[in-house]
């Protein structure tokens, strides 16, 4: 049978194997813990401990300021040593909470258990927001404001993103091998809230033992596990919907508008764990791998630990680092510094070494038109980022830069190794600032 | 053969008739003024007078909207030539030059990280700020040298713009594109400038650049008129200019420079 996709797309090496067959490690906690206050797509949360207070394991240090925004907790149970700016995967420094762990792991006393099936929907939904949980599929999105379409907009699907078409990360491929029931538990509680029956968990075919699992689990349950074949990006939110119903999200629209919600493997065991057991977002798998460390892995880490010791645990550095990325090498961000802690969106921490990075010098453009191909969203590419090193801003919005997703196939493939997705993302920065002003 | 030739001999001689009349009918009264000032301009369109192009200035100023000394590519002679369509009297600006204010190339200044992206300065200053650790320094990726209307510009090995004093005419493009604001103008009578563009502590700057200012004030005691010191950053104060060069020997960061007569090393 085929399976369903998107069109366009490209098939990097996935490099997943050095990871995928080693269980999920946890971490042992590091000498202090950067919590930064921004940790989501949306306003960054309040800083509300001082300096030399004691806090517990899920104690909330940070409070969410309006709605799209969430709250930050404690990693760990310790004391604040310092507020202050300290290095963000952003690339500058923002303000976050220095903790020193105490060791005991102490959970905050106030921490309730809850049982999803007394709550409504809208208090779940708060639930979420004072949890901290947000997509952790690596966009950070609130979770809250995802489940709260509005009124004229009816979900009836709901989709569960197993696909992780990033190469080299393995993070959810292990939790729904290692946590399937705890997933299939947050799916549940899901479709409660948004009160849709239709609900299909997305796993890419290169994880057959992940579909074997999850589609036991689900056996009793109206969660339908669909496999998709290999292909980059299929674990995209527009594209995964577009496999999996037919529908495409309409141009500056978004999911809601088709009637889907996607929700990450990792949010809805977060999910789970933040209803059940009422514990806050505090921790999450992160692939520490590449050929840059010695022991590739999968670890679970506490919010806040330096990237420095996630490497201390793997082994140490191999070689001298060509690049530090965090994510994915298709859409990660390469990093200058390891005291830069790992955040709610960090998939991954990849290490590579020199001999593996590109360093080409961008030819001229020979039209063969390899980027149109390989669009996901049938965008032109190569007239964008011509628009772009023209400064033509009006132009580029006519070739509809701004639904460019980033995803980074335009340049993987382009011979003339030109960085398009740079150029794109130039363009739509002027776009936006254009259309703020006019 | 003979009626196709008459046919469209025909069509010919309507349509133009037609255009003959539309010419007359419809003929756009240009002020001759502005005719006349447009000729006088050098007709490079670079924008720097704040319209968009030479023909739009020659219309503000032929309204009076416009002074007629704001063309730094005309110079003196477009001046002169539009105060004497005008029938009035102007005084003539003083050619002004675009300076770079650093000299951190490669060699000399700290990268964060090493910038294999787009060749713009524009795109790699939103990368964590820019490659280089001096938030003021010159990237050298050359989004000036595409802003230059008149080839002035180049681009070092070491990644640092530097400008030729006799090409550049003043324009401010090259201000407009450069997002670190690394350049500035200056009367181009003056030559020595303090060619540093960080506002950072002394150690601070230590630790990034082996030839940016300090703020250590030694040029200020030298020649109190010539320079002042803001910010940890000493500027030559170009209306009292005339002993800037008494500094030039004692600045310890070498930061310090005659422009026009480089140190032969």
């Amino acid at each position: 049978m085929k399976l369903p996709t998107f069109p366009g797309g490209i098939h990097p090496p996935d490099n997943k194997a050095t990871t995928a067959a080693k269980a999920i490690v946890a971490c042992p906690l590091p000498g202090e813990l950067i919590v930064p206050m921004l940790q989501h797509i949306g306003a960054p949360a309040e800083c509300s401990v001082t300096v030399g207070q004691q806090v517990a394991k899920g104690e909330q240090i940070g409070t969410a300021v309006g709605p799209v925004s969430v709250a930050i907790h404690a990693p760990t149970s310790g004391e604040v040593i310092a507020i202050e700016s300290r290095p963000h995967p952003v690339g500058r420094p923002l303000p976050a909470v220095v903790i020193r762990p105490d060791g005991d792991e102490r959970w905050h006393e106030e921490l309730q258990e809850n049982d999803p099936d007394r709550q409504s929907p809208d208090e779940l939904r708060q639930l979420l927001q004072q949890a901290g949980i947000v997509g952790l599929g690596g966009a950070t999105f609130p979770t809250h404001i995802k489940l709260s379409p509005p009124a004229d907009r009816p979900i009836n699907a709901l989709i569960i993103n197993g696909v992780e078409c990033e190469p080299y990360l393995t993070g959810d491929h292990r939790l729904m091998l290692e946590q399937g029931a705890t997933i299939v538990d947050g799916i549940l509680i899901l479709s409660k809230i948004l009160a849709v029956d239709r609900v299909i968990l997305a796993i890419e075919d290169n994880k057959l033992d992940a579909i074997d699992t999850m589609r036991k689990l689900c056996a009793d349950t109206p969660i339908k596990v669909q496999p998709l074949p290999v292909k980059y990006p299929q674990g995209a939110e527009k594209q995964l919907i577009e496999a999996i119903t037919g529908r495409q999200v309409p141009s500056g629209k978004l999911p809601m508008d088709c009637g889907a919600v996607v929700q990450n493997v990792g949010t809805a065991a977060a999910i789970s764990v933040a209803v059940r057991q009422g514990r806050p977002l505090v921790e999450r798998i992160t692939t520490v791998t590449g050929s840059g460390v010695r022991t590739p892995q999968n670890l679970k880490v506490a919010i806040g630990t330096p990237l420095a010791h996630l490497i201390e645990q793997c082994g140490g550095l191999s070689d001298d680092p060509g690049k530090i990325i965090l994510g994915g090498p298709m859409m990660g961000n390469t990093q200058m510094s390891l005291e830069v802690p790992v955040i709610r969106g960090t998939s991954g921490l990849l290490v590579l070494r020199h001999q593996e990075i590109s360093i080409k010098k961008p030819g001229p453009c020979i039209r063969c038109g390899q980027c149109v191909k390989v669009c996901p969203i049938h965008l032109q590419p190569t007239v964008i980022a011509l628009c772009a090193r023209l400064g033509l801003v009006e132009k580029a919005d006519t070739y509809n830069a701004l639904d460019c997703i980033e995803c980074g196939c335009c340049t993987y493939q382009c011979p003339a190794t030109l960085p398009l997705v740079q150029s794109i993302r130039e363009i739509k920065g002027a776009i936006m600032e254009h259309k703020r002003k006019h | 053969m003979l009626a196709a030739v008459a046919c469209l001999g025909g069509i010919g001689l309507v349509a133009a008739t037609a255009l003959g009349i539309a010419a007359k009918k419809f003929a756009v009264e240009v002020d001759p003024k502005e005719a006349a000032i447009l000729a006088a301009l050098p007709g490079v369109n670079c924008g720097a007078c704040g319209e968009p192009g030479c023909s739009g200035y020659a219309r503000a100023v032929a309204e009076g909207r416009l002074a007629p000394n704001l063309c730094p590519p005309g110079g003196q002679q477009t001046t002169e030539a539009l105060a004497a369509i005008l029938g009035i009297k102007v005084t003539v600006k003083e050619p002004a030059v675009a300076v770079v204010i650093c000299q951190g190339g490669d060699d000399l200044a700290r990268q964060k990280y090493h910038y294999l992206g787009l060749e713009d300065c524009n795109a790699a200053q939103k990368l964590a700020g820019g490659p280089k650790v001096c938030p003021g320094g010159c990237l050298g990726l050359g989004s000036c040298v595409r802003a230059c209307l008149f080839g002035a510009i180049t681009i070092t090995a070491d990644h640092l713009a530097v400008i030729d004093r006799d090409k550049c005419t003043g324009c401010e493009q090259c201000l407009k594109a450069c997002p670190r604001q690394v350049m500035i103008m200056a009367p181009k009578a003056i030559t020595t400038h303090v060619l540093c563009n960080s506002h950072d502590k002394g150690g601070e700057v230590r630790k990034y650049c082996q030839i940016g200012c300090i703020g250590c004030s030694i040029c200020k005691k030298i020649a109190p008129e010539a320079y002042t010191v803001e910010k940890f950053l000493a500027r030559v104060n170009y209306t009292q200019a005339d002993d800037a060069a008494l500094a030039i020997a004692k600045c310890p960061m070498k930061c310090i420079r005659d422009i026009a007569h480089p140190p032969v090393s």
